[in-house]
């Protein structure tokens, strides 16, 4: 296992480096390089022209260039942001990522979540107008074309025609914020925060008494809950920056509530096909031949096993939660990395958009690989050399 | 008698009415070109899959929604040439100067209204209709081509040229498509021809070679292929006559699957504003959007229908893929 783990480790890192190379080939081959942005300009001269180049480094060869990006990447130095000049590229993500990770974990865990519990049931309950029903619901959502949807989204929630319960975009309500004490980062942090405790503290909670009886795991859960519940409560009550947080997540639910109406139909289609190939089993027949009741088998026996292609669809999700974001972003005017690197390719931003580039990548080999243990983990069938 | 090949008869028995009649229909059959026998051998087949298709509503309802919307891009040309006024219904250079103010709500003269521009979006509907399915074939097939051809590779040969595509594959995956294209159309200047190619490159090497290379690996080691190797077949050979033609189900399910994909990536970058289209779906949007109408829910018309039919499109590639996928994959078929 362990120099299995090594071995992937390994091989990563070699196609990381390998990718880091074609990104930066990509921007290479771009057609002229920054010196050439200025040359409408007649004020500018020759000389200066050529000094600007040599600031920039543009007067080296390639392969010397990428040799110092490489160098300062590994000292987190991603290089100064044309359009937000003078801010380094690695402040403008570090300031932008809490609110996509926010947005997207959120979006992510409850999706899955439902996703898995829909597709779960579908599976069970072959044929008739519920399979055809969900099916043609789950694949058009699963194709939706994601920014009409959240404009239809925006339409029935947010605008004066449907019900105009919630904001119609941006993040913050800009006329609360004006004299706030702290920036919003300063809130989304421990927002963030917040919420994987409590979404940690859950999920070992249910693992840690699931061997335990009825009476006791129902109690000591109960108990859990209201414990980290009632702890957060009390944390955000005493801040005093509880108000600007719950303008925040006021602003949160209706792309969360998009982003989930999204995403749950690929994991609901999922876990349906995986269950369809589970329930031929031969272990699924010897359950029903014990009479054991219809959805013990279902929940203990099929779903349990097929959680494992669902599970590695998961983790790519999570990576892939910054682009997926791209578009919701967007729609939403969410001032998070998607929205970044959007702004940043329209505006030909190189410094910035390779900088979301190696993230973005980074992230992706990660979850590669923790799909990979994972995957090793949850199916002793597997079995490494 | 029945198992023997149909067109070497051995004859045996003569005299009896009934063998007569089937040693006559046996010549006849021996008389035909072997290209025809193909055909109906071919036919005999497509007719069984359609019978297991056909037993998928869900399947039906996609080819259905496909259908309508072929027959929604035929009709444009002819309502171009023989209702609509070209000046007026144009999708890209029209101008509707007897309504006003523009965009105007749906009417007699304009069924769906018209754009912030004076242009008819029924007309500018059925144009990108074309569009797009021009856009999905394209890259569809360049996807298929490439993924057919480099997954029965580098399962055929394995070693280092499997690795070098392998490892490239991965690269390709580990990026969302969208953000590689993003990237790409608005570094360089792209037509929707060229996003078509670009498409069916990045989708060919990327997920679909490593499906149809897991699916190749299972063929590389059937018996015929030795047989082929044993008999004195070529590499080349093995792989196009025995490897390729057994992949292709499996291809042509990754087709419908491209279509889907590469008719959202091109309405996203062109909602975007990324792409240099004249007129296609995304645009659509998008010409709402930078004249501001975007948000401002009582023109619906700019957005309401060009979003159902992406979304009813790209879901109808989807629906005949997946139940063509049950065709092809028998464990997901009803017991």
């Amino acid at each position: 296992m362990l120099s299995y783990i090594i071995k992937r480790v390994f091989q990563i890192a070699i196609t990381f480096f390998l990718f880091l190379c074609l990104s930066y080939l990509l921007m290479e081959a771009m057609p002229g390089d920054f010196g050439q942005v200025f040359l409408d300009d007649p004020s500018l001269t020759a000389e200066q022209r050529e000094a600007l180049r040599a600031g920039l480094g543009l007067d080296r060869p390639p392969h010397e260039r990428f040799l110092i990006y490489l160098g300062n990447l590994a000292t987190g130095d991603m290089g100064i942001s044309f359009t937000y000049y003078p801010q380094p590229v690695s402040d403008i993500l570090l300031e932008r990522a809490p609110r996509t990770i926010m947005l997207f974990l959120t979006a992510t865990i409850v999706s899955f979540y439902v996703g898995f519990f829909a597709g779960k049931i579908l599976a069970w309950r072959r044929g008739g107008a519920t399979e055809y029903v969900t099916t043609v619901g789950g694949v058009m959502m699963y194709t939706v074309f994601t920014p009409w949807f959240a404009l239809l989204m925006m339409w029935l929630f947010a605008s004066n025609q449907g019900f105009d319960l919630l904001p119609l975009g941006k993040f913050i309500r800009p006329e609360l914020w004006r004299d706030a004490p702290v920036t919003t980062n300063e809130v989304f942090n421990p927002m963030l925060l917040t919420m994987i405790i409590v979404s940690a503290g859950l999920f070992a909670l249910i693992v840690g008494t699931r061997r335990l009886a009825i009476q006791q795991r129902n109690f000591i859960r109960l108990g859990g809950v209201t414990v980290l519940l009632a702890g957060a409560a009390v944390y955000w009550l005493t801040s005093g920056i509880g108000f600007y947080a719950l303008d925040i997540a006021y602003h949160l639910i209706l792309p969360i509530m998009t982003l989930t109406l999204i995403n749950f139909a690929g994991t609901m289609l999922l876990t349906r096909n995986s269950m369809l190939e589970t329930l031929r089993e031969d272990y699924i027949a010897t359950a029903r031949a014990k009479g054991l009741p219809d959805n013990v088998i279902r929940d203990k026996h099929a779903a349990r096993n097929a959680l494992l292609p669902v599970v590695t669809s998961f983790v790519f999700s999570l990576a892939f939660a910054f682009s997926g974001g791209i578009i919701t972003e967007n729609v939403f005017s969410w001032p998070g990395m998607g929205a970044a690197f959007l702004e940043a390719a329209q505006t030909q931003d190189v410094p910035l958009v390779m900088g979301t580039l190696v993230i973005i990548g980074l992230l992706a080999m990660l979850a590669h690989l923790a799909a990979d243990i994972l995957y090793a983990f949850l199916d002793p069938r597997i079995r490494y050399a | 008698m029945e198992t023997q090949d149909s067109r070497n008869p051995v004859v045996s028995v003569q005299g009896e009415a009934g063998v007569g009649a089937l040693d006559e229909e046996r010549r006849k059959l021996h008389q035909q070109p072997l290209w025809r026998v193909r055909i109906q051998l071919a036919l005999k087949a497509l007719y069984a899959n359609w019978k297991l298709f056909a037993e998928n509503k869900i399947g039906l309802l996609g080819l259905a929604i496909i259908i309508f919307f072929a027959l929604f891009a035929l009709a444009h040309p002819i309502m171009m040439t023989y209702v609509w006024e070209t000046s007026v219904y144009h999708p890209i250079r029209g101008f509707d100067g007897m309504v006003a103010p523009h965009p105007s709500p749906p009417s007699e003269r304009h069924w769906l209204g018209t754009d912030p521009m004076g242009r008819d979006i029924l007309s500018q509907l059925m144009y990108s209709t074309r569009a797009a399915f021009i856009l999905g074939a394209v890259a569809a097939l360049v996807t298929v081509f490439f993924g057919t051809t480099i997954g029965a590779i580098s399962a055929y040969f394995g070693g280092w040229v499997d690795t070098i595509f392998m490892r490239f594959a991965d690269i390709i995956i580990t990026l969302p498509t969208i953000v590689l294209l993003i990237v790409l159309s608005a570094l360089f200047d792209m037509n929707l021809f060229s996003l078509a190619i670009v498409l069916g490159i990045v989708f060919g090497f990327g997920a679909t070679t490593i499906v149809l290379k897991s699916q190749a690996l299972t063929i590389t080691v059937r018996t015929y292929v030795d047989a082929a190797r044993v008999a004195g077949g070529s590499r080349w050979h093995i792989i196009f006559r025995h490897i390729v033609p057994n992949l292709l189900p499996l291809s042509f399910l990754y087709m419908m699957f491209t279509v889907t994909d590469a008719i959202f990536t091109e309405s996203v970058l062109s909602f975007f504003g990324l792409i240099d289209v004249g007129m296609s779906w995304g645009l659509m949007i998008n010409t709402a959007s930078v004249t501001g109408y975007l948000l401002n829910f009582e023109t619906w018309w700019l957005m309401f229908p060009t979003g159902l039919s992406i979304t009813l499109l790209c879901a109808a590639f989807y629906l005949v893929g997946r139940a063509l996928d049950e065709v092809i994959n028998p464990r997901l078929r009803k017991r």
